[in-house]
């Protein structure tokens, strides 16, 4: 008999952790509203800062609200994919990991697929919702490029969040209880990739987008999109080359993982 | 023709340092041997048991073969393979049980598990279904299929961590400590299966055990391991001839009593004054039954307890005469 294919294997997997938390109705839309509330509460805070200036890192409300829906977008996507990697602590800790290493499947997938965690997904309409309402002001005219810039942005800023999380996992290994390490290093990414670039200091700047590349994610492409110049060291046309930043923090992430597990199997649970 | 072994151990080594705290500010580095040297080889189909005490380097062992452990010298080869760098492939050749650490998904009915199993296994569905339903007929799992894990009993659960480790047919089992926590019934339901499959596939089997009745019941071999080094290789029967693996019955009477005088046991000791006696038989001559019934024509016996000889004691009297 042939053996089964991977598409099939990755269904299976991911269906039965789907349907697992759907089992639980009450349960999961209490979560998904968490979700959404948790979103919005984080809008709350760019809304506030307008409400004393008129103008932010150069950009108005509205173009504000672009930078922060796309970024949001993008990390809820990687939050739901690669969400649980922020678990690998608790696996060390319980060594549970040992029970992962024994299967013939990569270990990173093993730990994405041990949750998918749907509720996350309130954020990702949060940040849609926001793109709704903010675009018909925003005067833009659709050419290819922005609306090419529009559907990808969430997409490759997804990969690129998905990165960090890889990254902080691998990092992990390292660490005794590096759970706070983890939030610090991806929460604290996403919240500089969900700000007008130009309000960081320039060294912030350059490490949010040259080493781990945040700004990448919302930023430069809004101002692609709304034809804005960018600030120093931070041209807007860096924003055409999303991807290869993408390509970039996935190398990063892979030699952070494979560091990760090869202090696993030398050093022991 | 010979075959390869399933599992080849030369001169192993893993050593782990330990850094210790000394004084406020100072850190002393202390190099721990925890295997020291094994050598040692199982061969296809063989039913082997690995005992010896808490941290005498069993767990380390089976963590080098298994592929998650990297030696500090020595080589290891398991199916054929070096485990860490080949861990994947030796995955869909091996089977192993934590007994500590589930490989269940807890929140799910323990049916997803043996399916999801499947396809990390990339078993094609009818081949993992008709395997399943087999490992669930056998370990007589079919009543718990609609339960999640975390809602089973420890001895449910264990026959579902024994079936999730054969769902991929694999050709060597590895049970660490598959029977602690088990009631009788429950070990020997294990038992009897193991013995089942291997007599049917000719599994190869590696167990780490501290219940001599495992042993007893599944191996036709013993590694003894102390401090990292291999103390004993051989065959159950020539470890008896070294060591007395004697069993223990400890019996409770309502009053007092000079000390038992039985035939088929030998008074060891007793506590209260006689009210508590200890008798030790070897299961090879007799059996507990025989000796409780020989106690039971003198008095009256108001509790028992059957003790298994201690790993830790075998270990101590391989020393003695070696």
């Amino acid at each position: 008999m042939a053996e089964l294919s991977a598409a099939e294997a990755y269904r299976i997997l991911i269906g039965s952790r789907i349907r697992s938390q759907l089992a639980y109705r009450t349960s999961f839309w209490l979560n998904v509203a968490t979700s959404v509330a948790v979103g919005l509460v984080e809008f709350v805070e760019i809304y506030a800062i307008f409400a004393n200036v008129p103008v932010f890192g150069g950009l108005d409300l509205r173009q504000s609200a672009l930078v922060f829906a796309l970024g949001n977008m993008g990390f809820a996507l990687a939050d739901t994919i690669f969400g649980q990697l922020d678990t690998i602590p608790s696996y060390l800790r319980l060594g549970r990991l040992e029970v992962l290493l024994v299967r013939p499947m990569s270990l990173l997938l093993q730990l994405v697929t041990s949750e998918v965690q749907l509720r996350r997904l309130g954020r990702l309409a949060v940040g849609v919702l926001i793109v709704v309402i903010v675009l018909p002001g925003l005067d833009l005219s659709y050419t290819a490029g922005t609306v090419y810039l529009l559907v990808v942005t969430p997409f490759v800023g997804a990969a690129i969040y998905g990165a960090f999380f890889a990254t902080a996992g691998g990092l992990q290994f390292f660490l005794i209880d590096g759970g706070e390490f983890t939030s610090a290093f991806v929460y604290g990414g996403s919240y500089a990739g969900q700000l007008p670039g130009s309000v960081l200091i320039t060294p912030i700047r350059i490490l949010f987008t040259f080493v781990f590349p945040a700004t990448v994610t919302a930023y430069l492409p809004s101002l692609l999109i709304m034809g804005l110049p960018g600030p120093r060291f931070l041209p807007a046309w860096l924003g055409w080359f999303a991807p290869v930043f993408a390509v970039w923090a996935w190398l990063l992430a892979w030699l952070a993982w494979r560091a990760g597990i090869r202090r696993f199997t030398g050093a022991g649970g | 023709m010979t075959t390869e072994p399933i599992v080849q151990l030369d001169n192993l080594r893993r050593s782990f340092t330990v850094r210790q705290k000394v004084g406020r500010l100072r850190r002393r580095m202390r190099v721990v041997q925890a295997v020291d040297g094994i050598s040692a080889s199982i061969q296809p189909g063989e039913a082997v048991g690995y005992i010896g005490a808490n941290g005498a380097g069993k767990s380390t062992t089976i963590k080098m073969l298994t592929g998650i452990l990297v030696p500090t010298s020595g080589r290891v080869r398991t199916c054929g393979y070096d485990p860490v760098p080949q861990r994947r492939l030796l995955a869909r050749e091996i089977g192993v049980v934590f007994g500590q650490r589930s490989q269940l998904w807890w929140d799910l009915p323990l049916r997803d598990s043996f399916r999801i199993l499947g396809a990390i296994h990339r078993l094609p569905t009818a081949e993992a279904n008709a395997r399943t339903e087999q490992l669930v007929d056998r370990l007589a799992l079919a009543d718990l299929l609609d339960t999640p894990v975390r809602q089973l009993s420890l001895g449910e659960r264990m026959r579902g961590e024994v079936a999730a480790a054969l769902v991929h047919r694999p050709r060597l089992l590895v049970l660490d400590e598959p029977t602690i926590g088990l009631d009788m019934i429950s070990k020997e339901r294990l038992r009897h299966f193991l013995v089942a499959e291997r007599t049917e596939f000719g599994t190869t089997l590696l167990l780490t055990t501290h219940d001599m009745g495992d042993i007893e019941r599944l191996c036709d071999r013993v590694l003894v391991i102390d401090r990292g080094r291999l103390v004993f290789d051989g065959t159950l029967p020539s470890l008896a001839e070294r060591v007395a693996l004697q069993r223990v019955l400890v019996v409770d009477l309502p009053e007092p009593r000079p000390d038992l005088q039985v035939d088929a046991a030998s008074h060891i000791g007793s506590d209260l004054d006689g009210q508590r006696q200890r008798l030790a038989f070897s299961p090879r001559e007799t059996t507990a039954a025989k000796v409780l019934a020989e106690v039971s024509a003198v008095t009256e016996v108001v509790d028992l307890t059957l003790e298994e000889p201690a790993i830790e004691d075998i270990v101590r009297t391989l020393y003695g005469v070696g």
